[in-house]
């Protein structure tokens, strides 16, 4: 909830929803609190809004504006699971998907990778039109806990505010500039730097895909009795309205 | 570095004896702007100027003194094209690398540089003396091809001319020296205009025609800011850079804010390929641009601005600089304006580093505070919250020079001219396949037609209207109009005569894109590539049919997801050209046979493992046995 | 049931592990079923090496990495009405494409090579050659998924799929009822 102040709220709508929002409340936020999901990515619980993934873009007052960073206004009728809008979330998820490497059989965050289940929720099993960019980036593994493989990396930039605002630290940034942009870590390498695997940023949660890597504990939990084995994400957001 | 992608550009490998990184020197640097961490850009071309790359060490000591962390310096050092991570020759020429220098023999002078240099393009000489390098636009399309040699700028280049400049450097001239014996000697002007020409073809009656000396700063400094907001409201002036937001609003946005601060920046960071009518007015009418600021600054309570002139444009840093000194002295911006009491307002001069996205007036905040020119999120807008957090007014140089003159001639006179929802008149700049390229100064509504007879362009085959984001057009649409409601655009004309080959300029645009995309937001960082890489197998003739959908769906989708302004037009290229020269596209495409794709290229595919085994395939060769 | 022609289904395992054939044998006790609506014709299953007629359904596990394996999508693109890719590799390369992110090199497929037979940390080659038997198709410079060389139809994810979704997929599509996966079976893994 938005602070303990009792401030009179609005409503608006949401695929017919009506849902009600108090001022400076993003559609997003106000939509989970209601129990509407709103499919995203680089946003997560806890941390700063950026509004760069786009996986959460909805229709609004007629234009396409991200719901994690667009604020919620009185009467506004908001389209989010309309075909058109999950057709260009999952063109996102596939950019994504052909950025990297991201080949989930082999991957350790498989079960668990926000991403893979985002495909899994927009259905994203057509063939696809779009190339491979197959990145060709060195594994850092020079932590002793710790393992980057950003040629996973979806540079939704987690990672990054989880570090400069929850962990005081600042281990992470972003590079570059364009396709070239990355995220990198502050120094030569991870050992480099002051990152402890008791870090919020190192955590499970933060990371969505496999691009952070816990060592020795990878396959603790089997393949297909992981988080998305046992329900398409976002439905815990949508339990909330049951 | 590892730049992680194939579709790499050139970044130079060359080791070269880097100059020992002082630590004194660092501070000293980072102390001349006062340690301050959001004048990073300043203290980062500094550095690149002295030590030609920023060093990780380098980048550790700024990041001690600004109170940064190193990856905080690193993500602004590895933004900006003019910035480098591995060493720079002492002298860098960046050749001009747009479709209309393209088209007026880049190639050839690129090869006289690589010859005469023994370098090839992207490359850095051992010794560290010189870096080849290409950059998009430098706004010199109606003299290209153009080049920058460190600061300074050649045009017109021949090859020739290309060869005789290397030797000279090779034999030990400064770049300066090019241009001139006595460069020391000629004023900042006539320095200016012995590099560029300024090709002035057509005067209009509001900016390049006879321009009286602060006049409107003088009727401003009469009356009250809201009054010089209604008269501007009352002109019907719109912005010049593109968008076309309404001037007056704007400025009255800023106004109604209540904040300590206020601020005034000049967006002089014209990188749209074809448009060079900002450097026109910073040359030939600087003045009236800083009294256009100045009256801007008393609209909105300003006391402190920006001129973000992009690096590109550094050669006029010095006449810049000289401008700003002067009207400081006779008491045209500083304390007390014009005598006016309370009238306080200066400017800062910010140079970029080689970034197109920086012209987004968020981007361009974000590279005025020392960050890498990323477009903020929206809302809170600029006016609202800007530049450090408060009120900004962010006008394109036109616009400025535009409100100066409505303030001395008056509202009524500007909105006469023109056409409803387009008064005034506008700058077009105009190149490429024409006999008269160059500056032309007209009132808004005049048909393609009409631009293309005064500038000897009537063979025209394509016009491409406001630059790779704006509109291609084709012969059948020449009657349109130029105005914001028909054919927008922040001033580009870029002429294309029936010898050249669209899907090429396509593909070269879609290039600039995702070279100058600033990665923030999925669909434009990736998207883009995808685009390009389309429009590539389209050239390679490996498209299907399907492929003409997939372009406008993938461009359907970067439109309507992207973060800024960039996204929302990188796909106009393709889009604008399958709408308008759709037989290129058909003429190019392979149907599948039998489901079978015909673009897959089975003899490119095993060719590489041909040569290694040493034999033929026995499947796809009829004589596999030779 | 009997009455009804019975559907062709041909199979074949490109650049893949042979896992996804394995798992149609997942299906268990419900192959029975299937097999009441169809006759299986060229596959591993049966050893059938050429189409004997023309198929409705073929079905292809991995993609292409070497000349051989275009050659035998192109032949079943031919020879059968709809095709279906069948797991990870057929649908984007899967773990044999893993060769692609790494060859960014002048001679990659040389240099892939060298890795595999002659330099490699845990080779023991002592003829310290690459085999280049006449017999040996030529690799492709890359792993292509399977619709980049053909037209495909339907894509079955998995690696390997679930029985329950080949299953699920085929028998509606031979009834004519498939309308997509239900969300739940849709796995890369």
């Amino acid at each position: 909830m938005s602070g303990t102040k009792k401030e009179t709220g609005f409503t608006f709508t949401i695929d017919g929803v009506e849902i009600t929002a108090y001022a400076g409340q993003t559609i997003m936020e106000a939509a989970d609190e209601a129990g509407v999901y709103i499919p995203r990515l680089c946003d997560h619980e806890g941390l700063r809004h950026q509004g760069s993934c786009r996986v959460c873009t909805v229709k609004a007052g007629g234009r396409s504006v991200a719901a994690c960073t667009q604020p919620a206004a009185p009467g506004q009728a908001v389209e989010n699971e309309t075909p058109r809008l999950t057709k260009m979330r999952r063109d996102l998820v596939e950019m994504l998907f052909h950025e990297g490497n991201h080949l989930c059989p082999i991957c350790e965050a498989s079960g668990n990778c926000e991403l893979q289940a985002m495909a899994y929720r927009l259905d994203m099993t057509e063939a696809t039109r779009f190339p491979y960019l197959e990145p060709c980036r060195a594994l850092d593994a020079s932590h002793p806990d710790i393992a980057l493989d950003t040629n996973r990396c979806i540079s939704c930039g987690r990672c990054i505010r989880a570090s400069q605002d929850v962990d005081g630290k600042g281990i992470f940034g972003y590079v570059g500039r364009g396709i070239h942009r990355r995220v990198a870590v502050n120094g030569e390498n991870l050992a480099d730097t002051d990152a402890e695997v008791t870090d919020h940023a190192i955590s499970a949660e933060v990371c969505p895909v496999g691009c952070i890597i816990r060592k020795r504990v990878g396959f603790a939990v089997p393949i297909g009795e992981r988080e998305f084995d046992h329900g398409l994400i976002g439905h815990d957001i949508e339990e909330k309205r049951k | 570095m590892d730049n992680g992608q194939k579709t790499g550009n050139g970044i130079s490998t060359a080791i070269c004896g880097t100059a020992p990184v002082s630590a004194e020197e660092i501070d000293a640097i980072c102390a001349q702007f006062g340690n301050d961490k959001h004048r990073m850009l300043d203290i980062l071309r500094e550095v690149q100027d002295r030590y030609r790359c920023i060093a990780p060490a380098t980048m550790d000591h700024i990041a001690a003194a600004t109170g940064l962390t190193r990856i905080e310096v690193e993500g602004v050092a590895s933004f900006y094209s003019f910035l480098s991570l591995t060493p720079k020759g002492r002298v860098t020429i960046r050749l001009c690398d747009d479709i209309v220098d393209r088209f007026s023999g880049l190639s050839e002078v690129a090869c006289a540089f690589e010859d005469e240099l023994g370098l090839k393009v992207g490359e850095t000489s051992n010794d560290g003396a010189f870096s080849l390098e290409y950059t998009p636009c430098i706004g010199m399309c109606d003299q290209a091809p153009a080049a920058m040699v460190n600061d300074i700028v050649l045009t017109k280049l021949t090859p020739e001319t290309a060869r005789s400049a290397a030797q000279a450097l090779k034999a030990g001239r400064s770049p300066e020296q090019l241009i001139s014996d006595r460069f020391e000697a000629l004023t900042p002007s006539e320095r200016a205009l012995h590099m560029v020409d300024n090709n002035i073809r057509h005067a209009g009656e509001v900016l390049l025609g006879p321009v009286p000396e602060d006049a409107g700063l003088a009727k401003a400094a009469t009356i009250t800011p809201t009054q010089i907001i209604s008269a501007i409201e009352e002109s019907g002036l719109r912005g010049c850079g593109g968008a076309g937001f309404t001037t007056g609003r704007k400025w009255r946005f800023a106004a109604s804010e209540r904040a300590e601060k206020h601020f005034v920046i000049c967006n002089a960071d014209e990188g749209e390929p074809g448009t060079f009518k900002d450097r026109v007015l910073l040359t030939e009418r600087p003045h009236l641009l800083i009294e256009g600021m100045t009256i801007a600054a008393r609209a909105v309570g300003a006391r402190e601005g920006i001129l973000y002139l992009r690096g590109e444009y550094v050669y006029l840093r010095e006449l810049l600089l000289q401008v700003l000194e002067e009207r400081r002295w006779r008491g045209l911006l500083g304390k007390d304006i014009l005598g006016v009491k309370g009238f306080d307002f200066d400017i800062r001069l910010q140079l970029g580093a080689g970034a197109y996205i920086c012209g987004e007036e968020g981007a361009l905040i974000s590279s005025c505070e020392g960050l890498p020119g990323e477009p903020k999120t929206r809302p809170p807008f600029p006016v609202n919250r800007g530049y450090l957090g408060y009120p900004t007014v962010v006008n394109n140089v036109e616009t400025f020079c535009h409100a100066a003159r409505i303030l001395d001639k008056g509202a009524a006179w500007f909105n006469a001219m023109g056409m409803e929802g387009s008064h005034g008149t506008k700058l077009f700049s105009v190149c490429g396949d024409c006999l008269n390229p160059g500056i032309y100064e007209l009132p808004y509504g005049h048909t393609v037609w009409e631009l293309l007879a005064m500038v000897g362009g009537e063979d025209a085959a394509a016009v491409q209207v406001g630059g790779p984001s704006g509109t291609m057009i084709a012969r059948d649409s020449f009657h349109r109009k130029l105005t914001f409601d028909d054919l927008a655009t922040g001033g580009a004309i870029i002429v294309f005569n029936g010898e050249r080959n669209v899907l090429e300029i396509v593909e070269y645009y879609m290039s600039f894109f995702v070279h100058e995309s600033c990665g923030y937001c999925t669909p434009c960082r990736v998207g883009n590539v995808f685009l390009q890489k389309a429009i590539q197998k389209f050239r390679k003739g490996l498209a299907n049919p399907e492929d003409i959908d997939y372009l406008k769906d993938l461009s359907g989708t970067i439109i309507e997801t992207s973060r800024c302004g960039l996204g929302m037009t990188s796909p106009n290229p393709v889009l604008t050209t399958l709408k308008n020269f759709p037989l290129v596209y058909s003429a190019v495409i392979k149907p599948s046979k039998d489901g079978i794709r015909d673009t897959f290229d089975i003899q490119s595919a095993i060719d590489g493992a041909r040569k290694i085994a040493k034999r033929r395939s026995y499947i796809f060769d009829k004589d596999f046995t030779q | 049931m009997s009455e009804l022609p019975k559907a062709r289904i041909a199979t074949a395992s490109l650049a893949g592990c042979f896992g996804c054939h394995m798992a149609i044998l997942d299906i268990d006790e419900r192959l029975i079923e299937l097999m009441q609506l169809v006759e299986v014709d060229r596959s591993p299953l049966t050893d059938k090496k050429r189409f004997t007629q023309r198929c409705d359904i073929g079905i292809i596990e991995g993609g292409c990495c070497n000349e051989e394996n275009v050659h035998v999508l192109h032949d079943f693109r031919r020879n059968c009405d709809v095709l279906i890719a069948l797991g990870q590799c057929a649908i984007m390369g899967g773990l044999p494409a893993m060769r692609n992110a790494i060859m960014h090199s002048d001679a990659p497929l040389r240099e892939c090579l060298d890795e595999a037979y002659i330099t490699g940390k845990y080779i023991r080659n002592t003829t310290h050659n690459v085999p280049n038997d006449p017999a040996l198709p030529l690799l492709l410079d890359e792993v292509y998924p399977c619709s980049q060389v053909v037209e495909i139809d339907y894509q079955i994810p998995g690696c390997a799929p679930s029985g329950d979704i080949i299953f699920d997929t085929l028998s509606k599509l031979l009834t004519g009822k498939f309308r997509g996966f239900e969300r739940d079976m849709i796995k890369f893994d």
